[in-house]
């Protein structure tokens, strides 16, 4: 899968009625150097945050409104706090150091629009300044509506709104309580309001043409059932994007769900459900759960090459940058139509929710296996295995190849609560890569390689620097003909 | 008659746009509430507007020096549990 935001271009190749629908050509520009949105693009475009917006006036027990700690890249989390005019200038320094720069956003680090005059002026300077960046904005739509227009007005032309449900039964689970006319709601109440508030400004963004998509934090038990009816509806009104997160709560974050034990979903049940809902809209696979202030391309974090010192002393040509930008960004857009001409075949696959309900008719195939790819950025095999921070999980099939997720290993241990405190650095990394037959890598030492067969992953450098969808294809075919590969489709559904 | 801010404070900057006193403003090492100036919102609004968005727990006293906001009663977090959320 290697179109830009995997649905502009293929219509023509799809071959199920899970199709998509196909985006209108002026969202497909507004979104194809977008490194959020674009799974192509974030290889190589590069996007930041700045924080201004501290305060919020929702409380969602996924959050805890104590925590702001440097050592911890939590979502949503941050520790610099800027002025709307220290965020202009960070924007205007970053950006002209790193001219893959294309996206600026208000994260947090709690609600932007619970803070509209900093996030308003912030945004207002740069859209004088930079006119080239994009610029977005997320909240949790509690105060949308009444500001719809002065998002308008101030050219941002993505909105992500965080909708966790759409049933005021359910988010009384989700959130204990709004600040809502002058007053604390909570219960069954506050989630009504907050609802029908979001769902009006999903609207209203809508009719003004602005891009919105939707963030769902996926909550086992509680919204995992509901999101595929969220999935459904906000489809139905027309954003363009549904990007389902898996839960993060652990005792020590301190929030409601990690003190109170509500677990994290597993990758499995997490693949599971965008798969199911992918018919709907196309999934946001590749997001990163960026921190509110993260710097860089997707999987990095450069905000600390940018000390406020550093900023403050440093001098920008403003018009100069821009225009750095503007011509390095031009040739990435070529290269990567150019690359995607070279390789019409990898659009087209079928997904495989649509095969496990046996929608194709063959009854032997080979079987999709997974591979983790260690990357360090432009889309090719290029990490070493031992200093890679994530690995990309690719599936492999007899339809093509498609980006299923990233994996972290520093930072979290994903799936279930099996990898204890003894483990060591290289047990957890392959215990996150569990369900992969193959990794790529540019280079791995001899220790790894030995444990890794150990635990049935199959090492594999002999495509180092290669594209990283080209060298999927090629294990995958040199597979299937050693063999590998030879089993009845029903035998391996559950992995 | 006046509120009070005190160390629990995050300076998250929620409460201080909606004093319709002006009586909240930024200090070092928290906001605090100029006690000449808050007169607890009486005849401007139902709810004291700082306590009403406040999200932390415990960082506002009335003027007897309780807790508007006590232990449990914003995050639903029963205050057995909080033991482990030492921040
Ligand atoms: S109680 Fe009302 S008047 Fe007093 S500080 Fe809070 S918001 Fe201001
Ligand atoms: S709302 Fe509470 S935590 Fe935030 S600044 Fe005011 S007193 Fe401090």
């Amino acid at each position: 899968m290697t179109d830009s935001i995997g649905f502009g271009h293929h219509q023509h190749a799809c071959t199920t009625n899970n199709c998509t629908t196909p985006l209108a050509e002026n969202i497909r520009e507004q979104v194809q150097n977008h490194p959020c949105y674009s799974e192509q693009a974030h290889h190589y475009f590069a996007r930041m945050h700045v924080a201004v917006a501290p305060a919020c006036n929702i409380q969602c027990h996924y959050c805890n409104r104590k925590y702001d700690c440097a050592n911890e890249s939590r979502p949503g989390v941050v520790s610099e706090l800027l002025t709307p005019d220290q965020a202009v200038k960070k924007v205007l320094v970053v950006s002209s150091e790193i001219p893959q720069m294309s996206v600026v956003g208000i994260a947090g680090p709690s609600d932007p629009l619970a803070n509209p005059e900093k996030t308003f002026a912030t945004f207002k300077e740069l859209a004088e300044k930079a006119p080239d960046l994009k610029l977005c904005l997320s909240t949790n739509g509690l105060n949308l509506p009444q500001y719809v227009d002065q998002i308008a007005q101030y050219n941002i032309n993505h909105v992500t709104i965080t909708i966790n449900c759409v049933d005021p039964v359910i988010g009384a689970k989700i959130y204990p309580w709004i600040f809502w006319q002058n007053r604390r709601i909570k219960g069954i109440k506050a989630a009504e309001i907050l609802i029908e508030q979001q769902q009006k400004g999903l609207e209203m963004l809508l009719e003004r043409q602005i891009l919105v998509k939707v963030n769902s934090v996926m909550i086992p038990g509680i919204n995992d059932q509901h999101l595929a009816e969220v999935s459904k509806i906000v489809k139905a009104k027309g954003a363009f994007l549904h990007n389902i997160m898996p839960l993060l709560a652990k005792p020590e974050h301190g929030t409601f769900y990690g003190l109170t034990g509500q677990r994290s979903p597993t990758d499995s049940e997490l693949s599971a459900l965008q798969d199911s809902c992918e018919g709907e809209m196309k999934m946001m696979r590749h997001c990163r759960q960026c921190r509110a202030d993260a710097v860089g391309m997707l999987g990095e974090d450069r905000n600390q090459d940018f000390t406020l010192e550093k900023i403050e002393s440093a001098t920008v040509d403003y018009q100069a940058a821009m225009q750095k930008r503007i011509t390095v960004q031009a040739q990435i857009t070529a290269q990567m139509t150019e690359k995607k001409e070279q390789q019409p075949h990898y659009v087209q696959f079928i997904p495989l929710t649509s095969i496990k309900r046996g929608l194709t008719k063959q009854k032997f195939v080979h079987r999709p296996i997974l591979m983790a790819v260690a990357t360090k950025g432009d889309n090719l095999v290029n990490e070493h295995f031992g200093h890679a921070k994530e690995f990309l999980i690719y599936e492999a099939s007899h339809t093509g190849v498609r980006f299923l997720r990233h994996v972290k290993t520093d930072l979290y241990c994903h799936g279930d609560d099996s990898c204890g405190e003894g483990e060591t650095a290289l047990q957890r990394t392959i215990h996150a890569l569990t369900g992969c037959e193959v990794i790529l890598c540019a280079r791995i030492g001899y220790g790894p390689w030995e444990a890794l067969v150990a635990a049935g992953i199959q090492p594999n450098n002999d495509h180092p620097y290669e594209p990283i969808e080209e060298a999927v294809e090629k294990v995958y075919k040199e597979m299937i003909i050693a063999g590998k590969l030879d089993e009845p489709l029903q035998q391996q559904l559950g992995a | 008659m006046s509120f009070t801010i005190n160390e629990l404070c995050t300076n998250c900057w929620a409460c201080e746009p909606l004093c319709p006193n002006q009586a909240i403003y930024e200090a070092k090492p928290h906001f605090l509430i100029d006690s000449r100036r808050c007169n607890e919102c009486e005849g401007d609004y139902p709810d004291p507007q700082c306590a009403s968005i406040c999200p932390i727990e415990g960082a506002i006293l009335d003027s007897s020096g309780q807790m508007l906001n006590p232990p449990g009663s914003l995050t639903g977090i029963p205050p057995e549990k909080m033991s482990m959320n030492k921040i």
